[in-house]
């Protein structure tokens, strides 16, 4: 088996005359954790709906694992975990029975079926669990359980829609650490609104809005697609007009625009927006220097992945 | 074991686990109890033709609140993507829902056998019509599940599912007794649809070829729909 574990070629989706999923096109391969980005209703969920063959494409294709999801639904169902969005579980189950019933239905073998549903279900936190009635379990075990049936058959892809909602902020870091365990041997793709969480889990990020893929790379690459900067200056009184300052700070070169904020007694504080990739770093000291300011604080603030997840959905919500 | 077998357990489970198979099967034992009671004393004759004539009728209020939630909960409640994504083929789906179905009506079927062997019990019960009845009993039972897994499949409210199998069965009972409005020409047609006219010969001891195609094709035509009803979230 080649290193492509998903390849999605031109996928489309319309739900009647709504294009949820405008061609998409990405491939994945082993090793990688991809979070899926995007604002609600940009299309997340409807992608990996296709993936997992409980919707088909409008057009275009989609493989995983070298299995056509529409022609080879069962070969693709069996090589992956699946985590729908909102853990859809029967509620009249308890736990262990519901494990027992996901691995019978994948035809696991009776014999190592108790052994596996141990294994996974420790691994998920399941322990104390595991004879309640999933009614009975909290959003965050529901969370797990769901998780632990994706797992049960150790699959080489695993697909999650939104696998940290309606956790608290420790369930969160144990299932984040999770993810990247199982991260390591197998392909798992998660959809998440949630920024740091991509940060903290994810190898590659594609950030999907309006049906359309908008951008694809690692975390660093598209924090540096973000041009330009925001710069941070504190520079000391010593009776020099703070608008004085302001306007030779906005004469720079490459300077969109140069603001006053607030900042301590006897400073003056300056926030610059950069045009272009520009580094304004040297220009700034050039003119302190010149103009004999005593600099006492110079920052460059790097695009963060929220300012980039903002433009990138903005514009495009602009343009449709 | 299949995965059509892994989900008829499952559902069966559910049936027992929950208050449905505690009201269905005791109200049916009650109701046909009663009928078959009052019949054997009132008109003092031992046999088991009343019970069997007023099961067609009996048949549509039951099935139906024993099928309504075994595809439309799936939907509501959005496990039918968790059960859709596993490894499963469609028609599996549905044939475990009907199998499970199918087990309780079976499980309620056999708890009136006691009326039987009453029966048996007060004088010679005529064993033709007694095997033909439970026979053409299950036989039609298995339509009236089919179709009602099919109204199941196709909403995702179990009450509207409850409405449209009662509905579906109701006009099929219907044109039995329509027959005699009807010009001779489409009598025979009208009749073969009819629901009960089947399973009147059956009951009489007379097991027709006819009658049984009748039951299996309105059985398989429910259940092909049903697939085709799941399987259109794939072109829709």
């Amino acid at each position: 088996m080649s290193d492509v574990m998903i390849e999605v070629d031109g996928l489309t989706k319309d739900y009647g005359p709504t294009r949820a999923v405008d061609g998409v096109s990405f491939s994945v391969r082993r090793g990688e954790v991809l979070g899926f980005l995007g604002p609600n209703g940009a299309g997340k969920s409807t992608t990996m709906k296709m993936l997992t063959c409980f919707l088909s494409p409008t057009s275009g294709r989609a493989q995983v694992a070298g299995h056509d999801v529409f022609d080879e639904s069962l070969e693709v169902r069996q090589r992956l975990g699946y985590l729908p969005e909102d853990t859809p579980i029967y509620r009249d189950m308890t736990v262990l029975e519901f494990l027992e019933f996901a691995a019978a239905m994948r035809g696991m073998d009776p014999q190592e079926a108790p052994e596996r549903i141990k294994e996974v279900g420790l691994r998920c936190g399941l322990g104390d669990v595991a004879g309640k009635l999933v009614s009975e379990l909290s959003k965050g075990f529901r969370q797990r359980v769901g998780l632990a049936q994706a797992m049960l058959h150790d699959p080489d892809i695993l697909i999650l829609d939104e696998p940290t909602s309606g956790l608290d902020p420790n369930q969160i870091v144990e299932i984040r650490s999770l993810i990247k365990e199982i991260g390591r041997e197998k392909t798992v793709i998660l959809s998440t609104h949630i920024l740091p969480e991509v940060q903290a889990t994810c190898s590659r990020i594609l950030i999907i809005s309006g049906g359309k893929l908008v951008a694809d790379g690692t975390p660093d690459s598209l924090r540096a697609r973000e041009k330009g900067g925001r710069y941070r200056v504190v520079v000391e009184s010593n009776g020099v007009p703070k608008e004085a300052i302001r306007d030779r700070l906005a004469s720079l070169t490459g300077v969109a625009h140069c603001e006053m904020v607030a900042g301590e007694e006897g400073s003056h504080s300056f926030a610059l927006d950069a045009s272009a990739a520009a580094d304004l770093r040297k220009p700034i000291f050039r003119a302190a220097v010149d103009n004999r300011w005593t600099l006492l604080e110079l920052l460059r603030e790097s695009a963060s992945l929220e300012d980039v997840f903002r433009n990138l959905t903005h514009s495009e919500k602009g343009n449709s | 074991m299949s995965p059509a077998l892994v989900i008829s357990r499952r559902e069966i489970r559910t049936y027992f686990n929950s208050p449905v198979a505690y009201i269905v099967v005791p109200v049916f034992v009650i109701v046909t109890g009663y009928l078959f009671f009052t019949q054997l004393f009132l008109e003092k004759q031992a046999d088991l033709r009343g019970f069997f004539n007023i099961m067609p009728l009996l048949f549509m209020f039951i099935i139906p609140a024993i099928t309504m939630r075994l595809l439309a909960d799936e939907k509501s409640s959005g496990t039918l993507e968790l059960l859709i994504t596993l490894p499963v083929r469609d028609w599996e789906v549905v044939v475990g829902k009907f199998l499970a179905a199918m087990t309780l009506l079976c499980t309620a079927i056999g708890l009136t056998l006691v009326f039987a062997f009453t029966v048996k019990s007060m004088g010679p019960l005529d064993r033709g019509p007694a095997i033909g009845g439970y026979l053409g009993l299950i036989l039609m039972g298995g339509a009236y599940v089919g179709i009602g897994v099919m109204a199941s499949s196709l909403t995702r409210n179990s009450i509207v599912s409850f409405i449209v199998s009662f509905a579906i069965c109701f006009v099929l009972y219907l044109l039995g007794k329509l027959t005699q409005f009807l010009p001779s020409s489409l009598q025979g047609l009208v009749n073969y649809l009819s629901i009960d006219s089947h399973f009147e010969n059956i009951g009489r001891g007379v097991i027709d070829t006819r009658d049984v195609i009748y039951y299996l094709s309105v059985t398989t035509v429910s259940l092909l729909i049903a697939t085709l009803s799941l399987e259109s979230r794939r072109w829709r």
